[in-house]
């Protein structure tokens, strides 16, 4: 980018008074307007001064610092993979947000949603990018997790951060899991099924779990199919409408809140540990 | 070719697929060569041409293809990919380190550079070709959705989502409450461990192998055989009535496979003291009970005085020691459970159905 170029009328011959001109003049009054200027008040940085200012001035941008370590930028050292988790969580976000426009979570409705979202609705793609994107921030997490233990970045100052992050990925499993049983289909009851089932067997609280008949109060178990801990996460003794709501409920608010709020926590840490690591 | 065919199904079966698996992971550990431009090409060259003249046999397509199961295809090759990448840097660190020259990252953690443009061209470059791949992703595969959910009728096999197999598939090994509940939260804890049990200050913020061998060792041998391989065995080999089946078999609703395991108080009070099984639990299990007791608790105390890890103890003091080579045996039972299973049929150390306690 060099400075504004200065065109005085009288230099140019018609035949110079090419569409590039006009673009330049055109993007020239946009810029300078009032209102373009009241939204970005920097404009493209020219200088050092007003990179930084770019970086400061922008909610989005600054999250990052103004300046990074150059080993911390390669993509060799990073991967990009924490990033790629967070944009596939924003685009679950938008592309879910647009599905709930859909599909009701009612036994009767829902499978039938899920039909209809296949054939009727415009963009018949969300339900897609919604699907693989969520399996794709699986990998991304885990592939992140794989790239900070192999750059030894869990260690001091960072200690927190992991921790962090692994329950970060514990909600990135439950958020694919709740939303699993959504569409009703054959796969979603009883790959949920599959996965409650084990609910049974915790120690304690589960019906079939060890240790589970010693919770008696005066002869009488604490501990039963209809007061279990599977029983407390699928809203009945058998998958059905309150499990539906239930989970529905959590996959669009409750764990996406908690989420949001621990990336949150996840990046200010990243900013206050020292930004990316590197050898001290 | 249909000997080949039957070759592999017969070499992909857990009692030897696994074992392969180990002898592989410390070819791989101990190599220098396959970490190189060149060795991860041959990698890459061999794994891809395997992977489609696999995809000729029809019951192989047949599991692959299926929507849900792309995405675990491409954890593999991504996984693959990104461990070369990480030992490939590793090693040319190494290399650095052992010439006495600063290591790529070091060379280059004082270059400050701003962030814009630099650092937000890249994030945007990202997001559009993550969202380019996305997009083509979603148009040319439609996401599953099958009949209508019906509690009466359950499918044959029915599968958990598929970042949960692995788990799924510890159920052949171990009951509900280990492979469900308490070996996930173990694995949950012991990641969350792992900044407080390591402590060593070298290798933090580059890549290097030769300064952290253990600490790299185990988490790959966590993470990738054990949590990886058996989410592709989950996935791919487990078929009808949760058995195994070869990659290129067919998935036989009808193949029978017979259920002959034996718990450790059979095998000795029955076979080999000739006795019957006492009646209390206590008496009937106190082998089990004795042996797991050791493992668990006598096993740490015994390794903490022994050569090789006498070193760990003194440099990680006892508390760090301990929780971590807790932690490591809980994991070891794993691979242990399953040779047992495998030579003798075993199907609990311990086995108390008046509590559900069986390990
Ligand atoms: C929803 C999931 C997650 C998101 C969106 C996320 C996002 C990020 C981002 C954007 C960074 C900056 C550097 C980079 O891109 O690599 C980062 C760094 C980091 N993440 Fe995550 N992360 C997630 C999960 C995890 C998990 C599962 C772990 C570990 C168990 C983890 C541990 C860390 C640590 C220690 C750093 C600092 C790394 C360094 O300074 O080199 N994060 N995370």
């Amino acid at each position: 980018m060099g400075g504004p170029r200065v065109v005085r009328r009288g230099q140019l011959r018609p035949r110079e008074r090419t569409p590039n001109i006009m673009l330049k003049k055109i993007q020239k009054s946009v810029t300078q307007s009032q209102v373009w200027k009241s939204i970005f008040r920097v404009g493209i940085p020219t200088d050092n001064r007003k990179r930084a200012l770019a970086m400061l001035g922008n909610v989005v941008l600054h999250l990052h610092p103004i300046k990074v370590k150059k080993s911390g930028l390669r993509m060799s050292y990073t991967w990009c993979m924490g990033g790629t988790a967070f944009f596939l969580f924003l685009v679950e976000t938008i592309t879910g947000l647009l599905l709930m426009f859909y599909y009701r979570p009612t036994v009767e409705y829902a499978y039938f949603d899920m039909v209809d979202l296949r054939e009727a609705a415009a963009f018949g793609i969300m339900r897609e990018l919604h699907r693989w994107g969520a399996h794709l921030m699986v990998i991304a997490v885990w592939l992140h997790m794989f790239r900070v233990f192999m750059t030894g970045s869990y260690k001091p100052p960072r200690e927190f951060n992991w921790n962090v992050g692994v329950v970060l990925l514990v909600l990135t499993l439950l958020l694919s899991f709740t939303g699993y049983l959504l569409p009703w289909d054959q796969l979603a009851i009883w790959a949920i099924t599959v996965g409650s089932n084990m609910a049974r067997a915790t120690p304690f609280v589960g019906t079939e779990g060890p240790g589970s008949a010693l919770l008696q109060l005066g002869g009488t178990k604490l501990i039963h199919v209809g007061s279990d801990a599977r029983f407390a996460l699928i809203a009945g003794r058998t998958i059905g409408g309150g499990t539906l709501i239930r989970f529905y409920v959590l996959h669009c608010v409750g764990i996406p809140f908690v989420a949001a709020f621990l990336i949150a926590v996840h990046f200010w840490r990243v900013r206050k540990d020292g930004g990316i690591s590197g050898p001290v | 070719m249909d000997a080949i065919k039957d070759l592999i199904n017969y070499l992909s079966y857990p009692k030897w697929s696994f074992t392969l698996s180990l002898v592989v992971f410390f070819v791989l550990l101990w190599s220098k060569r396959l970490w190189t431009r060149s060795g991860g090409l041959i990698m890459f060259v061999v794994s891809v041409l395997a992977f489609c003249l696999s995809l000729l046999d029809p019951n192989f397509r047949s599991v692959v293809a299926k929507p849900d199961n792309v995405p675990i295809v491409m954890m593999v090759f991504l996984v693959g990919y990104f461990l070369w990448l990480a030992l490939y840097k590793a090693h040319r660190n190494d290399e650095l380190i052992e010439r006495g020259e600063p290591t790529f990252e070091k060379s280059e953690v004082e270059d400050k550079i701003f962030t814009w443009p630099d650092l937000v061209f890249i994030e945007f470059i990202c997001m559009i070709l993550l969202m380019i791949g996305l997009v083509i992703w979603s148009i040319v595969l439609q996401a599953p959705l099958e009949e209508p959910a019906n509690p009466s009728v359950a499918p044959n096999p029915s599968k958990a989502p598929w970042y949960f197999l692995g788990l799924q598939e510890m159920l052949v090994y171990f009951d509900p409450w280990m492979a469900g509940v308490v070996l996930p939260g173990l694995i949950i804890v012991g990641l969350m461990a792992i900044p407080y049990i390591d402590t060593n200050p070298k290798g933090n913020g580059y890549y290097t192998f030769k300064e952290r061998k253990t600490e790299i060792s185990l988490f790959l041998f966590g993470f990738l055989v054990l949590w990886c391989q058996m989410i592709v065995i989950g996935t791919f080999l487990r078929g009808p009535n949760w058995n195994f089946f070869g990659p290129f078999e067919f998935w036989d609703t009808e193949k029978i496979e017979p259920l002959v395991n034996v718990d450790l108080s059979e095998i000795i009070w029955i076979k080999v003291l000739g006795v019957g099984l006492p009646s209390h639990w206590f008496f009937r299990e106190i082998f089990g009970i004795v042996l797991l007791s050791l493992y668990l608790l006598v096993l740490p105390v015994v390794l903490s005085k022994t050569r090789g890890f006498k070193r760990y103890y003194g440099k990680m003091g006892p508390s760090r020691f301990y929780i971590g080579v807790s932690l490591f045996l809980v994991m070891m039972l794993l691979p242990i459970k399953m040779y047992f299973r495998w030579a003798l049929n075993l199907k609990y150390f311990i086995h108390i159905q008046e509590f559900f306690f069986n390990v």
